[in-house]
């Protein structure tokens, strides 16, 4: 009986379990070995490249993101975002020896030249850990952007470069722009903030030519025109950031071609002659192999004004374009054999690795990395939500602007209600399944009516999901769970100061003892597990330009992760929803508190 | 006030032994206005940071480096363009200066704003700010904040939660022991870092100009400045109405009357450690080595450069000098090795210390 319920368990692990989700690879000094990091799993998986095999397995944090390997080769680096650590791991026995404490949501570890100290990108932290190794201990925390995500380190090892998934906070409607950090690792400090003009969703970067050039892969959103017009590159820009002492200042270089798109463009890879670039392009299911010299030799033609306007010239990319190269779903992270000869691809919707010949530009084997036999409705519905395949010419997916289920932080004028009308910026997608209705305005019952035809009609333009692909997208947004709040103590309880903040939020009477309504209490519209009522109201934040001032009470979990705020951006931080947007109070009674009561109020709300 | 005669540094009366006069330091002062790339002449603090020396202007937030101005304003991204303090952190770089338009954290070229309105910052007239590990502690027009720059937490010190009485806190000195604040009209706030409490040092006399208790509190509510000394646990305070020295356990106050401070009106006081500290003046910048005091400014009545050593039994003697500070009227000063950076009401003075037989600074 006992033999028969463990078969069964091992049956039901094979056809169901989970999926490893593969994100990033680094490849042994001598390319015999392969260290796949899965984040659906959290592992990392150890592969023998030449037997296209898995060898070995090690459990390491939650959510891990990144794997890097110490310049000898005899550490692997996992930055564990869930944890909010790095895990140090032995490479000849596949064990964790360490266990490092990083900022909020590491992303990304990776070690200076000499091994003394791990730099650790912290994406909701916006900064960067770096960690003495030897003593284990951080011992500075430097100031990147928002969402700063992915580090390279310069091939010299003097900079180290650092690039967020999400713009800068600027001004309401402004253009978006983001940023390259640079660090100098011999002094530790952030020297240089390379400015990326209308970038927002910036991913890997990689240095060449010895750390003369450096590349990072960026989306550009047109966010501030109506999306009206999806053709010719008009709602995103699939791009590539190209700076350094070769080049001078930054240009911006389309991957994307005039009717065909490649998006989006996410992780690098430079052979070690400099002679191409791979760059995977997670929505399109395939790797863009570029000509690199012939990509600087463009540029260096180019005249100033050309240079500033190449990206929007989709005919650009057939000047360094060299092939196109399908792989498995939704590829993410690449990493090349020490020779360059193999270009290995994460797929993480099919959870295995391609294996692509760099001479030849094709995938010539899969490596399968092992997982449930079963695709669930909410894997299923993964793949969809991170293809782009249903835009129109495969121009966008649901993940361009929901950036890995979070958010872009931008601001959007989305539907053809009229141009300027109902600008709106989008939320955060965990553990919304029980918060109907959707849209910022409520108009929309359910998520089936979300994600369906209105869908297709306003953003893709084009065939959209069968109802079945529909099922399983709502399925899968049903599934994304909340990721662990970081401004609660980790026991449940609150601080003083929260509690007081949790007194102003449950406050039924104003300071002078007036009674607040009900109407007008924040607990009431903010109510239960999700703090919504999920009801409309009207809390005097509609623009001229809405067409209704209602809206749909939002929830708040995870609330201090959503900025900008109110259903179309322009609270650029919480403060301002009340100290900008609430002269009357009608948004809560709020101008009867003193600023630290306000600050109280706010500490609270970051806890929920 | 002073020993009449343009004799110089004669010293000692006729016909007796020359007194021995006390070596204090000297500078040859090398100033700077609008003429040099200053932004604006009324410079309110200064702060040294290795080879750069950031100046806190009244038109903006400059920094001297390889021997030229450079200046940031509005259009780079300052928040106000009148800085009033500033101060850099060591492990970072980062430059956080203090205005009266909220605080900017300037890093690698970008500037990052908080204000009251967008942040947890109290308000935006931000008199003070300091530097301590992950924690940037600020003075501003309602209260004190802390902010923790790892979890971006603001905490409010106001008189809610503190024994101040006078929210308007005027600077900030921190420390890994200790922090205080000089709450202007309000005494000094100390607020000890492991136990999280606050204690308050007023002025025994109440809040009058008449010292009837001598050395036995604070001389002055009205502070303007501290400087905490925390090697030899003393903290130094600067008042309108004089100075005071505060051990933990004995108070020392200094008055123009029966010290060598040239005024009684101090802007700031920057501790050497707790027997030495310069104190910045409206008549001039004065430094005492713990015994003796030296006063450096242009005359008041005539504005040639100016030096004067008072000595322990209160002899004055004039030093011969060929520079001065740029005005009599100091509002900081800071150190670069032996020299002196100075703040004035006309630009930025360098004092390159000159040597001499004995080092004291």
């Amino acid at each position: 009986m006992r033999a028969l319920l463990i078969m069964l368990c091992a049956t039901a692990a094979a056809l169901w379990g989970a999926y490893p989700s593969p994100i990033e690879i680094a490849v042994s000094a001598n390319g015999s070995r392969l260290y796949v990091v899965c984040e659906g799993t959290d592992e990392v998986v150890e592969v023998d490249a030449a037997a296209g095999a898995v060898v070995r397995r090690v459990g390491v944090g939650q959510h891990p993101k990144s794997v890097a390997l110490s310049s000898d080769g005899r550490q692997l680096y996992v930055a564990n975002s869930w944890s909010d650590t790095v895990s140090v791991i032995d490479a000849a026995s596949l064990k964790v020896v360490k266990e490092l404490a990083a900022g909020y949501e590491p992303n990304a570890a990776v070690a200076d030249l000499e091994g003394r100290f791990l730099y650790v990108a912290n994406r909701i932290g916006n900064d960067i850990s770096v960690i003495d190794l030897a003593r284990g201990v951080e011992t500075r925390r430097l100031l990147a952007g928002r969402g700063a995500a992915y580090l390279a380190l310069s091939a010299d090892g003097r900079r180290m470069y650092c690039t967020h998934i999400y713009p800068r906070l600027g001004p309401f409607r402004s253009p978006p722009e983001s940023e390259v950090t640079a660090i100098d690792t011999r002094r530790q400090v952030v020297v240089e903030r390379e400015r990326l003009p209308n970038a927002a969703g910036v991913f890997h970067v990689v240095s060449a030519n010895g750390g003369r050039l450096a590349i990072a892969a960026e989306m550009r959103p047109k966010n501030l025109i109506p999306l009206a017009h999806v053709e010719h590159g008009w709602v995103i820009g699939n791009s590539l950031s190209v700076f350094g002492a070769d080049i001078g200042e930054v240009v911006e270089v389309p991957i994307d071609e005039l009717d065909r798109y490649y998006t989006p463009p996410f992780g690098l890879a430079v052979t070690p002659g400099n002679d191409q670039l791979f760059v995977s392009t997670t929505g399109s299911d395939s790797v863009t192999a570029i000509d690199l010299p012939k990509l600087l030799a463009y540029i260096r033609a180019a005249t100033p004004v050309e240079r500033r306007l190449m990206a929007n010239d989709l005919s650009a990319s057939a000047n360094y374009v060299s092939a196109r190269i399908p792989v498995g779903r939704a590829p993410k992270g690449l990493a090349l054999s020490p020779d360059g000869k193999r270009l290995y691809v994460a797929n993480r919707m099919d959870d295995t690795i391609s294996v692509v010949d760099t001479a030849t530009r094709r995938a010539i084997s899969t490596i399968a990395l092992g997982r449930p036999i079963k695709l669930t409705a909410e894997r299923r519905g993964e793949r969809l939500f991170y293809s782009a395949r249903f835009g129109f010419q495969g121009h966008f997916g649901c993940a361009n602007c929901h950036i890995e289920a979070t958010v872009d932080e931008l601001s959007w004028d989305l539907e053809p209600d009229g141009f300027g009308v109902d600008i709106v910026e989008n939320r955060l997608l965990e553990d919304i399944a029980d918060t109907a209705p959707f849209k910022w305005n409520g108009s929309n019952p359910d998520l089936d009516t979300e994600c369906g035809p209105r869908t297709e009609k306003y953003f893709y333009r084009a065939q959209s999901y069968s109802p079945a692909e529909l099922a399983d997208v709502v399925a899968f947004i049903k599934s994304i769970p909340l990721r662990p709040n970081r401004f609660r103590r980790q026991d449940g309880e609150l601080t003083a100061q929260q509690e007081r903040g949790k007194a102003i939020f449950e406050r039924t009477r104003a300071k002078n003892g007036t009674p607040i309504d009900d109407t007008n209490q924040c607990y009431v519209c903010h109510s239960g597990p999700h703090y919504t009522d999920q009801q409309l109201a009207d809390v005097g934040t509609g623009k001229p330009t809405d067409r209704s001032p209602l809206v749909d009470v939002p929830q708040l979990n995870n609330v201090a992760l959503g900025a900008p705020y109110l259903h179309d951006g322009s609270a650029r931080t919480l403060e301002e929803i009340w100290t900008v947007f609430n002269p009357h109070d009608r948004h809560g009674v709020t101008n009867d508190l003193s600023k630290d009561e306000l600050n109280d109020l706010i500490e609270y709300l970051k806890t929920l | 006030m002073f020993a009449a005669g343009a004799a110089g540094a004669a010293a000692g009366g006729a016909g007796g032994a020359a007194a021995a006069v006390p070596e204090m330091p000297r500078f040859r002062w090398e100033n700077f206005t609008t003429e040099n790339g200053l932004p604006d002449n009324h410079v309110f603090q200064i702060k040294v940071d290795g080879s750069r020396v950031w100046a806190a202007t009244e038109n903006g937030l400059a920094l001297y480096q390889d021997g030229r101005w450079k200046v940031y304003g509005t259009k780079d991204g300052l928040a106000h363009r009148a800085v009033l303090c500033v101060d850099v952190d060591p492990k970072t770089g980062d430059v956080w200066a203090a205005t009266m338009g909220g605080l900017s954290r300037f890093s690698a070229g970008r500037f990052d704003n908080y204000t009251q309105l967008n942040s947890g910052l109290p308000n935006d007239v931000v008199y003070g700010v300091a530097v301590q590990g992950d924690a940037v502690w600020v003075a501003t027009a309602a209260g004190g904040a802390r902010f923790d720059v790892k979890t971006g937490q603001w905490r409010h010190f106001n008189e809610r939660n503190t024994p101040m009485y006078e929210i308007w806190t005027y600077a900030v000195s921190a420390g890994t022991e200790k922090v205080y604040y000089a709450v202007w009209g309000g005494g000094v706030l100390e607020y000890d870092v492991k136990t999280g409490r606050w204690k308050d040092y007023n002025d025994p006399d109440g809040e009058t100009e008449i010292v009837l208790l001598k050395d036995q509190g604070l001389i002055h509510e009205i502070t303007t400045s501290v400087s905490w000394a925390e090697k030899d646990h003393v903290l130094w305070v600067a008042t309108y109405f004089g100075a005071s020295r505060y051990d933990g356990r004995y108070w020392k106050n200094f008055l123009e009357k029966d010290s060598g401070l040239p005024s009684n009106f101090l802007n700031h006081v920057k501790a050497v450690d707790g027997n030495r500290a310069w104190f910045s003046t409206d008549k001039g910048l004065a430094y005492y080595d713990g015994t003796n005091w030296a006063v450096y400014r242009p005359a008041l009545d005539t504005k040639a450069p100016e030096m004067t050593v008072r000595d322990a039994q209160g002899k004055i003697t004039q030093i011969p000098v060929t520079t001065a500070p740029s005005h009599n009227y100091i509002l900081a000063v800071d150190f670069q090795g032996d020299d002196l950076w100075v703040a004035t009401a006309h630009g930025v003075s360098h004092g390159i210390r000159l040597k001499q037989k004995e080092t004291s600074k």
